[in-house]
């Protein structure tokens, strides 16, 4: 893999949780995000995968500066994106671009498709010179795969699929080195996914674009990614090449995970076990303490309600007794886990 | 990095020609015509889409006329509209005057148009006061939230707690102390100050809530992401999406307006006789109902005309302003 374009370096966004009328008084704090580290090299695709509320989307929202991070660093190019300010900021704008999940509230109504895709070179004009500008947004359109005539049209008159085309095009409009995409393909039919998600890798090739692409859905993220972290509950548990996740699972949260995904060919349905996990997430204002999962997990022992795995290699686990169970050498991969293991007929 | 250019002719999407067929579905401009190559903006496609509604024709021609009628009142009358002849006092509606005469028998047709000057300031006025102060206040207070909020907001409720007819007899009483008598310019003004003063809070509550739920939407996110200043999104991407229940208030206000002048002349504290209005005369028709009723009935009607009127044109503007009502 080439150099890293974007480190991410403990991570942490809590949110307070305030009471009191006239004077609010902080009474806890959403742990949304709680101390993540990712490498996204040049060119690649990091898929983050998780349930709702595990904070993929806050993530993404620090990530671009639309939320102050608590702290803990990301360098873009050598940067710390979280203490650039003015001119510096506007510039990583061009650079670091985001997709959002819900096309239907992610474009302004009363703006037409042309305003709405030219609006980046109107918020940066050193990028495009007025005259130009017009044509640069059809060519964006093209791009995307609308036809440049829509310009004047408004969001309402196209569908679910487009309507993230041209949210894809805006995203696009700066000439970003990285894109965030934000469950991008989740407000949408199953059918209307695929293109999109097509569009997304052939405008990586063209582009040369790295994502971070967030997701829910497990398959989404494999058929994009290269490589995928799995986040539960404001951490990374278990991070690795799409083939070490998706085949080679050893965190028993990604395990479970990969066990719910449904079998699309009927003669192969039980033939592997479906792991069903009890009780809910805990809440993010107070998680469990040591690994977060404990509370739902088979494993379980008393160390890890003491001490929280560290999402490193095997190898190098520091904890005694915790071995890689043999199989091959590169599905070797971190994974915040005090006794991980591949299990047997988890993975279809 | 590919320049877009090249890449345009590279990328083509299959899947384009699948996807096309719902635009078409519903791709009808409101224009008529096919996409031109011109770049339109909301404000010009709502132009475009006002002219051609009856609605907004025939409120636009009523406004129009009544402008001319305030301007020039002179061209629909040539009756002074102060000139009393008791022996006439509360004759009917005849060839004569058309509106028949009133209490001190001066002639209802001319005071009605002679009127309109007096109303129609201060109803537009008035309500471009309240709609502009209170909707300012209300953008910046709902977009940025936390103490400016706090402040704007404390600050519109020791407005909203007075109640109108007290707070604009304490306003106008201390401009005019009994005894002094200013023009009816002044006392226009004085009247129009004292109802926006009094009155912006409403418009500045609504707008305000329209900003807390715009502001929340994802497109406010990305222009954000992009890097748009807070005068951007404020102006660009809440006002557009905020404008529509203001404007509705605002075009009803304005009828409440009109009659709010006539409250403060009924009062004592407003325009007073020989100044004519709409308002004047309705509350000098009000003691008298029942013996002429057409006293009451024309200038009433005339306000009934005006006000309908705006409230037809601020609806044509909302659904010109929404793509999706075109």
């Amino acid at each position: 893999m080439s150099e890293p374009i974007l480190q991410v370096r403990d991570l942490v966004k809590h949110f307070p949780v305030k009471r009191g009328v006239l004077f609010r008084r902080t009474i806890g704090q959403v742990k949304a995000v709680d101390g993540v580290s990712f490498d996204l090299n040049k060119g690649e695709t990091l898929g983050v995968v998780g349930e709702s509320g595990c904070g993929k989307s806050t993530l993404a929202q620090v990530l671009m500066r639309l939320e102050p991070a608590t702290s803990g660093t990301a360098m873009f190019e050598g940067q710390d994106i979280f203490s650039l300010r003015g001119a510096a900021l506007r510039k990583l704008r061009r650079d670091i671009q985001i997709v959002l999940q819900d096309p239907y509230t992610s474009l302004n109504p009363r703006m037409t498709v042309g305003d709405i895709v030219g609006e980046p070179f109107e918020i940066h004009p050193e990028v495009a010179p007025k005259g130009d500008r017009q044509a640069k947004v059809r060519e964006l359109l093209d791009v995307v795969g609308l036809s440049p005539e829509h310009a004047n049209r408004y969001p309402h008159q196209f569908s679910g699929g487009q309507r993230q085309r041209i949210g894809i095009a805006r995203a696009l409009a700066l000439r970003p080195k990285v894109i965030i995409c934000d469950e991008p393909v989740s407000a949408l039919d199953v059918s209307i996914q695929a293109q999109v998600m097509n569009l997304l890798a052939e405008l990586r090739r063209e582009f040369s674009l790295s994502y971070v692409f967030i997701a829910h859905d497990l398959s989404v993220v494999r058929h994009l990614s290269d490589r995928v972290g799995v986040m539960y509950l404001g951490r990374m548990v278990e991070m690795g090449t799409e083939q070490q996740i998706y085949e080679h699972p050893t965190h028993p949260y990604t395990q479970a995970l990969l066990s719910s995904v449904p079998v699309p060919d009927p003669s192969l349905r039980g033939q592997r076990e479906i792991i069903r996990l009890t009780g809910d997430v805990p809440s993010p204002v107070s998680p469990p303490s040591g690994c977060r999962f404990r509370t739902r997990c088979w494993k379980a022992r008393d160390l890890c309600a003491t001490e929280t795995p560290p999402l490193v290699d095997p190898g190098t686990s520091p904890v005694e007794g915790a071995t890689w169970p043999g199989g091959d050498e590169g599905a070797a991969h971190p994974s915040a886990c005090h006794f991980p293991e591949e299990k047997p007929k988890v993975v279809a | 990095m590919t320049d877009p250019t090249a890449a345009a002719s590279a990328g083509k999407m299959e899947t384009r020609a699948q996807e096309e067929i719902t635009a078409e579905g519903h791709g009808a401009r409101p224009g008529g015509g096919a996409d031109d190559g011109k770049q339109r903006s909301l404000w010009g496609d709502a132009w475009v889409s006002l002219r051609r509604r009856p609605i907004f024709i025939i409120s636009a021609v009523i406004i129009l006329f009544l402008t001319v009628m305030a301007l020039f009142p002179g061209l629909f009358t040539s009756v002074d509209p102060t000139k009393a002849d008791l022996s006439l006092a509360r004759q009917t509606p005849s060839a004569d005057a058309w509106f028949g005469y009133d209490q001190q028998g001066r002639d209802i047709y001319a005071r009605v148009i002679h009127g309109v000057r007096a109303s129609l300031v201060v109803g537009v006025l008035a309500t471009l006061g309240t709609v502009l102060l209170g909707s300012l206040v209300g953008l910046f207070a709902g977009f940025y939230g936390g103490w400016l909020d706090a402040i704007l907001s404390r600050f519109a409720d020791v407005f909203f707690g007075l109640p109108f007819v007290l707070g604009a007899i304490v306003i106008l009483s201390t401009f005019n102390p009994p005894g002094t008598s200013y023009g009816p310019v002044r006392i226009i003004f004085q009247v129009i100050f004292s109802i926006v003063v009094l009155s912006w809070p409403v418009t500045m509550r609504i707008m305000r809530s329209a900003a807390l739920t715009a502001k929340q939407q994802d497109y406010v996110k990305a222009a954000r992401a992009l890097g748009a200043s807070p005068t951007r999104i404020i102006f660009r991407h809440l006002l557009p999406n905020t404008l529509a229940p203001v404007l509705v208030y605002g075009s009803i206000a304005l009828g409440t307006y009109i009659a709010l002048e006539a409250t403060l002349s009924f009062l004592g504290v407003g325009l007073r006789t020989p100044v004519v209005s709409w308002g004047v005369m309705i509350s000098d028709a009000k003691e008298l109902i029942r013996i002429a009723p057409h006293m009451l009935l024309f200038p009433a009607g005339a306000l009934a005309v005006t006000v309908l009127a705006f409230v037809m044109l601020g609806d044509a503007v909302r659904d010109a302003l929404d793509p999706k009502m075109r």
